[in-house]
């Protein structure tokens, strides 16, 4: 374990950044959003089976790098028609709390809500974030992010946006 | 038992102005009349698509499910067999089940206390004396069963109605596309077993049911994955592929790619891998099927859509949930294949980032289907055109209708289909 991996993160550093990575999504900035990510990233958003077994039960979202890219490139043509044109969003993120560490990442779980906005309507969509950060080359990274939605139980919409 | 579903009073249109042979009228998408005769007429009559036997593998285990607005629960009963129960308690129709899935001898309702067996009998009600002690309703007193449930492959189809064809008349010719995805495992069997996705979907149901074999969109609503991931699924969809659009009849049609796979004449091309990357499969394969394994590995997977609700996507299983004439909830999940654990996990993956509310694939389809519901309540032109490849469709072979891979072979079954269930009496 490295020196910079073992360094502690205040509050204030963690929600700078889970704010900051919200704005990216918020406003898809794929770019500066892309760049959060480390090489071994998981983006996932379980669906409504248990979490113990993610690569054999469906889920939502389960993206590592390569699909993460995979997924921005797509958006970046600007011919996803779930994201053409993009849905206005708009989220606040609470509740934040350093949960604690593993592996040298710090854990960190926080609420969240969020309004999108596209031609079907307006929906609410709310759930619990939990980030795995990291320091690498002297920046704070995102090296996980699982969203559990409230409703995930539920049918849900087209969820084409970063959430 | 008496029928548990009460006629739709029969207040809709005429169906043979509105289903022509080459259009159909934007109001049968739009209009509450409508589909309150489609409940009547197809999903609470003919054989509709319920669940998978594997989802309720073990004695005891049951899971919920919908049949047309219908909430059904798929038992297993302690005889093995597998059962579909309204969840509607006999004495004042509250649920009697309100957990997704589960295992269980018996379904108590909460209200008041009245138990059920898991084959829908009548065990036991608390203060007895008040209905003159025990013994005295329970043979009249049940969860109502649906009357019709047969299976295919393990794929468990149910008929609100006491009599009609049987389930193989129904299938027909699609049985042997079912039959096909089962080829595919070592042990000849499909398992549901991944969990499902639930994608609500502000359009009707039969756009997405139209879709679904529909080969003329590929290039264009998904040409953004396609072209980022350099796929080859595109060019299978292409006005120079080898591929058909084949009308299966009774409303099921397929998009048979195989003519694409035997010109490529690789084996697993179909699920976009080699051989090579996944040699204990195909050593499997071999080992099961002998000689036969060879064609069974080029020609890959099933792309049929099964009337009125099931899909077979090659490794995805679809169910279409109807809601009201503007709304359905489309369920996916991943096939399984029994004693294929090195393709599972990849059938899963692929699965994952394919489908479902944010799949690089369904996503798209969907934002589609809202807008083409939107689109039909506009007033003008009033019909949606289906004539796609008519003037060089052929009958082959086995008698079916068969159209070039982009043409509406397949739209047009499924309305010749439909109109014959909506004109019935």
């Amino acid at each position: 374990m490295t020196v910079a991996g073992d360094r502690e993160l205040d509050l204030r550093q963690v929600e700078q950044f889970v704010y900051r990575e919200a704005r990216y999504a918020d406003e898809h900035d794929y770019d500066a959003w892309e760049a959060l990510w480390t090489d071994d990233a998981l983006y996932w958003v379980p669906a409504g089976g248990d979490l113990a077994d993610p690569g054999g039960q469906m889920s939502v979202i389960y993206d590592n790098r390569n699909r993460i890219s995979t997924r921005l490139n797509q958006l970046r043509t600007g011919r996803r028609y779930a994201q053409t044109p993009p849905s206005h969003l708009r989220r606040v993120v609470s509740n934040v709390e350093v949960l604690g560490r593993e592996g040298g990442d710090t854990v960190v779980g926080a609420n969240f809500i969020l309004a999108e906005a596209r031609e079907r309507g307006v929906m609410t969509w709310a759930g619990r974030t939990t980030y795995r950060l990291r320091w690498a080359d002297g920046e704070l990274k995102l090296a996980a992010k699982q969203v559990l939605l409230v409703n995930r139980d539920q049918p849900l919409p087209t969820l084409g946006f970063l959430i | 038992m008496t029928n548990p579903v009460r006629d739709a009073t029969r207040t809709g249109p005429d169906y043979g102005r509105l289903v022509e042979p080459s259009r159909v009228h934007g109001s049968l998408y739009t209009d509450p009349r409508v589909f309150a005769d489609e409940l009547a007429r197809i999903w609470y009559r003919t054989w509709v698509y319920v669940g998978h036997e594997s989802e309720v593998a073990q004695p005891g285990d049951y899971v919920r499910k919908a049949l047309g607005l219908q909430d059904v629960i798929m038992t297993r009963g302690a005889d093995g067999q597998v059962r579909l129960l309204l969840n509607r308690c006999a004495h004042r129709a509250n649920l009697v089940c309100e957990a997704d899935r589960g295992n269980s001898k018996s379904f108590r309702c909460p209200y008041h206390g009245w138990t059920y067996r898991n084959t829908g009998e009548l065990i036991g009600f608390p203060f007895n004396q008040g209905y003159g002690g025990k013994g005295q309703i329970e043979g009249e007193l049940s969860l109502a069963a649906v009357p019709r449930v047969a299976s295919h492959r393990g794929f468990v189809f149910a008929s609100m109605a006491s009599d009609g064809p049987d389930l193989a008349e129904h299938l027909g010719e699609a049985a042997g596309e079912i039959d096909r995805l089962a080829r595919l495992s070592p042990e000849g069997k499909v398992e549901l077993t991944a969990g499902w996705l639930k994608h609500r979907t502000q359009a009707n149901w039969k756009l997405l049911a139209e879709n679904e074999t529909d080969g003329y969109h590929p290039q264009f609503v998904h040409g953004s994955i396609f072209s980022v991931t350099s796929s080859p699924i595109g060019a299978l969809y292409s006005d120079k592929s080898a591929a058909v659009t084949r009308n299966l009849g009774h409303g099921h049609s397929e998009n048979d790619l195989r003519p694409e796979f035997r010109r490529a004449g690789e084996p697993m091309r179909w699920f976009g891998t080699t051989a090579e990357r996944v040699p204990g499969y195909v050593r499997a394969m071999r080992e099961a099927y002998g000689p036969a394994a060879e064609q069974i590995l080029v020609e890959g997977a099933p792309h049929v859509m099964i009337f009125p609700n099931l899909f077979i996507a090659e490794i995805q299983v679809f169910v279409i949930q109807p809601v009201s004439a503007g709304e359905c909830v489309q369920h996916s999940t991943a096939v399984q294949l029994a004693g294929a654990p090195e393709l599972n996990r990849r059938m899963i993956s692929q699965s994952v980032g394919s489908v479902g509310p944010a799949g690089m694939l369904l996503a798209d389809d969907t934002e589609m289907y809202e807008r083409n519901q939107h689109g039909v309540a506009q007033l003008q032109p009033e019909w949606l055109d289906l004539r796609r490849g008519l003037q060089r469709e052929r009958t082959d072979e086995r008698g079916l209708k068969v159209g070039r891979a982009t043409d509406e072979t397949a739209m047009r079954g499924f309305w010749t289909h439909y109109l014959s269930l909506m004109e019935a009496a």
